[in-house]
């Protein structure tokens, strides 16, 4: 087990290295020049090339890259170059919001997915089957900013039952949790629903039916902890997805995470902190995914066996 | 015609069928049945105080804050979200396929590196560095679509591989190779053909993932830009006043998700009736 772990934790590391090479190369390949954007437009060449040897742009590619890792290894993620400070700090200091936002979003689609995945799987085939399926269709067809101004407009223009935009209150986190989590329940609904399913079909089951045990027992206590596995996995998944894909419900709502530095630091060409938080998002979905292998066994004696 | 026979026996496929058609019949035929010109800003489309005018009237669907038809941009729109969900997902699938085959044929070295770089892929954040790219790389629409196929191809990629290796495996491969069949002989002749469900599933569901995609990034402005119209752009265009104008968000968000519930439910019908392994799964 700990051996497994192990090589999981160097694929890991391995996968980071990629990721990093990959985006250093992309965003130094991109025609953007940040150095003609830091200088402003009456800038001369002179200026813009003091400005490109200050951020050691005239290095070689190699050479930056190296220094970049170096500084990564020492946990220095580089200097902003518009806010002329530390690009870690600057991540940290987002990040709560975003977990947050993310164990919101998380807890309503599980709960939500569960639910209906559940309700799904026993009424199979039937009408209230074939409805949560073809909602679930809906969910994970909606575009995700649409859905933010719709819950906006109803809930907080109209009904005035929540907050605008912005961060602090236990008010302001509902819309946003629930744009996140609403279009995510769908995928969870089919993928408990088809797990539930697959359990169903077991001889145990039938078993547990002709022992006389009631449905209720049979659902919670002999299908449902099996068909929790593909769950864990998704769970997993998702605390990666969250963070790359938080971009868009923290424009639309104002909310001061991760996604909103990332994306005021793409509209000014700010390419350490597009780096930094470029790999703390393949970081999360790295750790969600070892987050999944290592909880596995503990719910499963299966795995535990292999 | 088998599977388009068991597709009418669904209801669900038969409605995504019917709007995938009539989308696509409304895209082609928009020069000849939207009522304005998308880009004209008509004095007669505001109200005496510069406000855009709500669904009814002259302008079905209504006007923009410039004065624009909604209904005629909408109807252009679905030209340029249609062409970008076809050549973006259509690019995706090829390098999917080609990645997954070679890949799964090959294996050795050669394939273990170019699945070990799907892996790396699989760990990029998607949305992020989609994103990224558009923002950075002067948005138009064939760079909306490269990015997105960039970002896409993976998990075609992933499938391909394992249904490959499990068709590598299989007795007639290793019949026809001591028969002396060259690699490019197995490789077109027996193996792709076997891969055609999955690339035409792949294809139907993955223009959905695109057309929400290339919505997304209108939306935030580095997708399509003006004034070729977009779904998504004609979002971002308005968004500022969605609380006066909510025709303006809200139709053109309708038929982005009706078009993109249409490809899903066509995707998955095809899926079920294709591959009889996977029904009745997610």
């Amino acid at each position: 087990m700990t051996l497994v772990i192990l090589r999981r934790l160097v694929q890991a590391m391995l996968i980071l290295l990629g990721v990093a090479a990959i985006t250093f190369l992309l965003l130094y390949a991109l025609p953007a020049d940040p150095a003609v954007l830091i200088a402003g437009r009456s800038a001369t060449p002179q200026m813009v090339a003091n400005i490109r040897h200050e951020l050691g742009l005239d290095q070689p590619l190699l050479f930056q890259f190296l220094h970049y890792l170096y500084g990564l290894v020492h946990g220095d993620f580089g200097r902003s170059y518009t806010q002329r400070t530390a690009v870690l700090p600057l991540i940290l200091a987002r990040l709560p919001a975003t977990l947050i936002l993310m164990a919101a979003g998380i807890t309503v689609e599980v709960v939500l997915g569960l639910t209906f995945g559940v309700i799904a799987a026993i009424r199979r085939g039937g009408l209230i089957d074939r409805t949560i399926m073809m909602l679930s269709f809906v969910g994970v067809s909606s575009p995700q900013f649409v859905v933010a101004l719709l819950l906006l407009y109803v809930f907080a223009a109209t009904l005035g039952w929540f907050p605008m935009s912005g961060f602090g209150t236990p008010a302001h986190v509902v819309l946003p949790a629930m744009t996140l989590g609403v279009l995510g329940a769908g995928w969870y609904a089919r993928m408990v629903r088809s797990a539930m399913i697959d359990v169903l079909n077991h001889d145990y089951v039938r078993t547990a039916r002709a022992k006389g045990l009631s449905g209720r027992r049979i659902i919670f206590r002999h299908v449902l902890p099996n068909a929790i596995l593909p769950i864990i996995a998704m769970i997993g998944i998702d605390i990666g997805q969250f963070m790359s894909g938080v971009v868009v419900v923290e424009a639309v709502y104002g909310w001061p995470g991760i996604g909103q530095l990332a994306w005021q630091a793409i509209q000014q060409v700010d390419i350490p902190i597009i780096m930094g938080v470029t790999l703390v998002s393949a970081l999360a979905i790295v750790i969600g995914n070892l987050l999944a292998d290592v909880i596995a066994p503990f719910v499963d004696p299966r795995i535990r066996a292999q | 015609m088998r599977v388009f026979k068991a597709m009418l026996r669904q209801p669900s496929a038969v409605f995504g069928l019917v709007v995938v058609i009539l989308v696509v019949a409304l895209a082609i035929a928009a020069p000849l049945i939207a009522p304005f010109s998308p880009d004209d800003q008509l004095a007669e489309g505001l109200s005496l105080e510069g406000a855009p005018l709500p669904p009814g009237g002259p302008f079905l669907l209504g006007t923009d804050t410039l004065g624009r038809d909604l209904l005629s941009r909408l109807l252009f729109g679905a030209r340029t979200s249609l062409v970008i969900g076809l050549v973006a997902n259509g690019v995706a699938v090829a390098i999917g396929l080609l990645v997954g085959i070679l890949a799964g044929y090959i294996r050795g070295l050669v394939g273990n590196l170019m699945m070990r770089f799907t892996d790396l892929m699989m760990a990029f954040p998607a949305l992020l560095l989609a994103i990224v790219l558009a923002a950075l790389l002067k948005p138009s629409l064939w760079i909306v679509a490269m990015v997105i196929a960039l970002v896409n191809w993976v998990q075609v990629a992933r499938i391909v591989y394992t249904e490959t290796r499990g068709l590598v495996e299989r007795d007639f491969i290793m019949a026809e190779r001591s028969l002396g069949a060259g690699h490019f002989r197995i490789l077109v002749r027996h193996i792709l053909p076997h891969l055609m469900p999955t690339a035409i599933v792949w294809s139907t569901l993955g223009i959905a993932t695109t057309v929400l995609l290339e919505a997304t990034l209108s939306f935030l402005g580095i997708g399509v830009q003006p004034p070729d119209a977009s779904w998504g752009n004609i979002i971002f265009d308005n968004q500022t006043y969605f609380q006066d104008a909510p025709w303006l968000v809200f139709i053109p968000g309708a038929v982005i998700l009706l078009t993109a519930l249409s490809f899903n439910l066509v995707g998955d019908a095809l899926r079920d009736i294709l591959d009889p392994t996977q029904r009745g799964r997610g």
